[in-house]
């Protein structure tokens, strides 16, 4: 911003007496033109924002206190009771639990699992290439063409079970979809197989930033491999471990792609996730005032987790860039 | 102003004209009649052939005879339909002639006030339909024309019934048990079903509530939402107790009911497993799943009689596929539903057999396949068609009750646990 100003506005540099009142005009001029800037740049964005964000908020948290088929005028006033309805349904208990696990999962499992991969693929070793473009391939996949090709890979008697079988692990065979104990865990790993790719890269990125130097002065010091990676590799890959929780938890909070196409939920709601119970409901059920209500709690639930991890974890990772301050 | 900053502002107005250019297309859209002529926007489910091609082809005829129209076909998945005409039917444009079952789904939508009366407009003809066209009608209001009907009984392969050595098809409980003993012991999968679709489930409940219950106590439970009655109980005792004696294939809670060869149609198609209790669409679906041709493989019975129930054994769960009209060209819409109603299109549904069950009775001429020809017979000699539970209800009621039946099939529940989610649901 400042650049361009700089450049369409020539310094003020007449060598003659005072400034003239052509001056003043050009910086009457200059700063009209300055909103005039910020309308058209902001503008279409504020215009599409409130068009598709803000307005659509607004709209369903106003269905979301009637009781309401979609069809017809709001007629039927229901206050709050939706959202106790929706809390107090052991189905959506069950979703929310669902959800919790695929985050706390997510995050005892991938976080470690991506952050050793990513320092062994940062060594040198031999095609290393080859083998992040590998990782990496699941993550280029959409959501929907990774669920449907597993479960293809994990019908009963399908290819997954033939592999157990045939390297003598029959007994592992699970119905991994069907079985209500089960399916938590298969849709976990299929969401691991996804996203362990974007952590590998993200964290390969952030590794190109810890100096080779500390490393360096590290092993000079006399520390071990282990101890260069914990004391001095890993608090450097610090912000980038907590923007890939941010992304983690909001992705875990939001799932959806994967269950419907893979479960549709099932069996009897074990894989019920807030999305697909929000969708069941709302759509298949014609409860749409309903349907409102999960969805401004699923709202609630994200951004809350969002201001709060903002406030207190990515603090000091966006400082300067949300303040201008350059340090 | 210096040509790098004239650029950038060219730039941005180009995006901001678009963006608003963009906006104000999403808010007008209506059918130009400007030149005199009227265009119909045509919303089916026939997304693959045959029906596809029939359906292009009838409207293609119909504005050959009719220059002044143009209809707009837009064919839609029909799981997408669910999510589809509500929003549709919520806006200014909706569809002005669209796929619709007929029952309490209707009523649903019925609510919108965008639904068309078409009482008058179809008077002259709708009686050729027979009882068919009832499910079309609410109040005494006709609100669609169906183009086809449909039972629900079992699809079974007649080589795998041999190699298990049943040399009948059962006509009791008792007999479907003593099939299922068999062809476990054949090792064969017995039965084939789609529970991660849920409705499939529900037709075991549906047929069992169809046995135990009398008309009359069925007709007003559902009308009603109230399945409070003890042959309702019944019914769900029954399917518990099927259930139990582990007549499904492997993991048949995650098995879609259409979707590939792995869904309950297509294990039956390629042999995976014996029968399927299906509606009579279900032969086109398996034969859309295997190369191989299907129509000396696949026999029919109907869903056996239950000792000491209070229905008629003739009685069977079915319903049916139709259209209905928007307000806003009813008359048309009407008109080209005529047409599609006529003896033409209906022999051509039959022929390609995705229609087993014709709403035209002169259709059925054209019906040559000895166990499609069964089918038929059986609807046409029914006490009464019971339409699906989940179509004759309230949407949302109807959704709890497949819901409950799931979780029945996945050991949740008791007897009276789907009578429960209908009374919560209500």
């Amino acid at each position: 911003m400042t650049t361009t100003t700089a450049v369409v506005t020539p310094p003020v540099t007449t060598a003659a007496g005072p400034p003239s009142p052509q001056g003043t005009t050009r910086r009457r001029r200059s700063s009209l033109r300055k909103r005039l800037e910020l309308l058209l740049l902001l503008g279409p964005a504020t215009v599409l924002f409130v068009a598709f964000v803000f307005f659509p908020l607004i709209a369903a948290s106003y269905y979301s206190l009637f009781d309401w088929n979609g069809f017809g005028p709001l007629t039927q006033f229901v206050g709050f009771d939706n959202y106790a309805k929706a809390l107090g349904d052991p189905l959506f208990q069950g979703a929310i639990g669902h959800n919790l696990f695929i985050v706390i999962a997510s995050l005892v499992v991938q976080l470690p699992l991506s952050i050793a991969l990513a320092l062994l693929l940062n060594g040198k070793i031999r095609g290393r290439t080859g083998l992040r473009l590998l990782v990496f391939t699941p993550y280029v996949l959409s959501e929907a063409v990774t669920a449907v090709i597993w479960l293809s890979l994990l019908q009963p008697h399908g290819v997954i079970d033939g592999l157990l079988e045939g390297a003598g692990l029959g007994g592992l065979v699970q119905l991994w979809l069907a079985d209500q104990n089960i399916v938590m865990f298969t849709l976990f790993a299929v969401i691991t197989w996804k996203y362990i790719g974007f952590g590998i890269i993200l964290f390969l990125a952030g590794l190109q930033g810890v100096p080779e130097e500390l490393r360096e002065a590290a092993q000079i010091d006399g520390a071990t491999g282990w101890q260069t990676t914990r004391l001095i590799v890993l608090p450097l890959l610090g912000p980038t471990i907590r923007i890939w929780i941010f992304l983690s938890i909001i992705g875990s909070l939001q799932l959806f792609d994967l269950v419907w196409i893979m479960t549709l939920g099932g069996p009897a709601g074990a894989s019920t996730t807030m999305a697909s119970y929000l969708i069941d409901r709302g759509f298949r059920r014609y409860e749409f005032g309903f349907g409102s209500a999960v969805a401004i709690i699923l709202f609630v639930v994200c951004f809350v987790f969002a201001l709060f991890y903002q406030r207190f974890a990515l603090r000091r990772d966006t400082q300067g860039a949300l303040t201008g301050r350059v340090e | 102003m210096n040509t790098r900053s004239i650029r950038k502002y060219v730039a941005v107005g180009a995006v901001a004209a678009m963006s608003i250019g963009a906006l104000a297309a999403c808010a007008g859209d209506g059918s130009g009649s400007a030149d005199g002529k009227t265009t119909l926007t045509f919303w089916h489910n026939g997304t693959a052939d045959p029906i596809l091609s029939i359906w292009q082809d009838a409207v293609d005829e119909y504005e050959k005879a009719n220059p002044d129209i143009t209809i707009d076909v837009v064919p839609i998945q029909n799981e997408d339909f669910a999510t589809k005409i509500p929003l549709a039917l919520s806006s200014d444009s909706p569809p002005d002639i669209y796929f619709n079952q007929g029952g309490g789904l209707l009523a649903t939508q019925v609510q919108s006030g965008q639904v068309a009366d078409i009482t008058e407009l179809t008077s002259d003809w709708i009686g050729d339909l027979g009882a068919a066209a009832g499910n079309w009608s609410v109040d005494g209001v006709q609100y669609g024309v169906p183009y086809a009907s449909q039972v629900v009984g079992f699809w079974y392969r007649t080589d795998l019934f041999a190699q298990a050595g049943i040399t009948a098809t059962p006509t009791t409980l008792d007999e479907l048990n003593d099939a299922v003993d068999k062809l476990k012991t054949a090792g064969i999968a017995p039965i084939a079903v789609g529970g991660k679709d849920r409705w499939p489930d529900a037709f075991y409940y549906n047929t069992f509530a169809v046995r135990e219950c009398g008309e009359d106590v069925l007709k007003k439970g559902l009308a009603e939402a109230d399945l409070s009655d003890d042959c309702f109980t019944r019914a769900g005792q029954d399917v518990i107790d099927f259930i139990a004696t582990e007549p499904f294939q492997d993991g048949f809670n995650g098995t879609p009911a259409q979707q590939g060869a792995g869904s309950s149609a297509g294990l039956v198609a390629n042999g995976g497993a014996a029968m399927e209790l299906q509606g009579t669409w279900d032969k086109s679906v398996m034969q859309g799943l295997t190369d191989t041709d299907l129509d000396p493989l696949l026999g029919w019975f109907p869903f056996p009689a239950v000792e000491g129930g209070d229905g008629d054994p003739s009685a069977t769960l079915g319903g049916g596929d139709g259209f209905s009209c928007t307000q806003k060209h009813a008359q048309e819409c009407a008109d080209f539903l005529e047409f599609l109603s006529g003896d033409d299109i209906q022999t051509q549904l039959v022929e390609s057999e995705v229609v087993a069950i014709p709403v035209k009775e002169a259709a059925s001429a054209a019906i040559s396949d000895s166990v499609i020809k069964s089918v038929y017979d059986f609807n046409s000699d029914a006490a009464y068609v019971q339409t699906y539970f989940d179509i004759a209800l309230p949407t949302g009621v109807g959704s709890a009750l497949n819901d409950a039946v799931a979780n029945l099939f996945s050991g949740q529940g008791t007897a009276e646990s789907v009578a429960e989610a209908v009374a919560a649901a209500k």
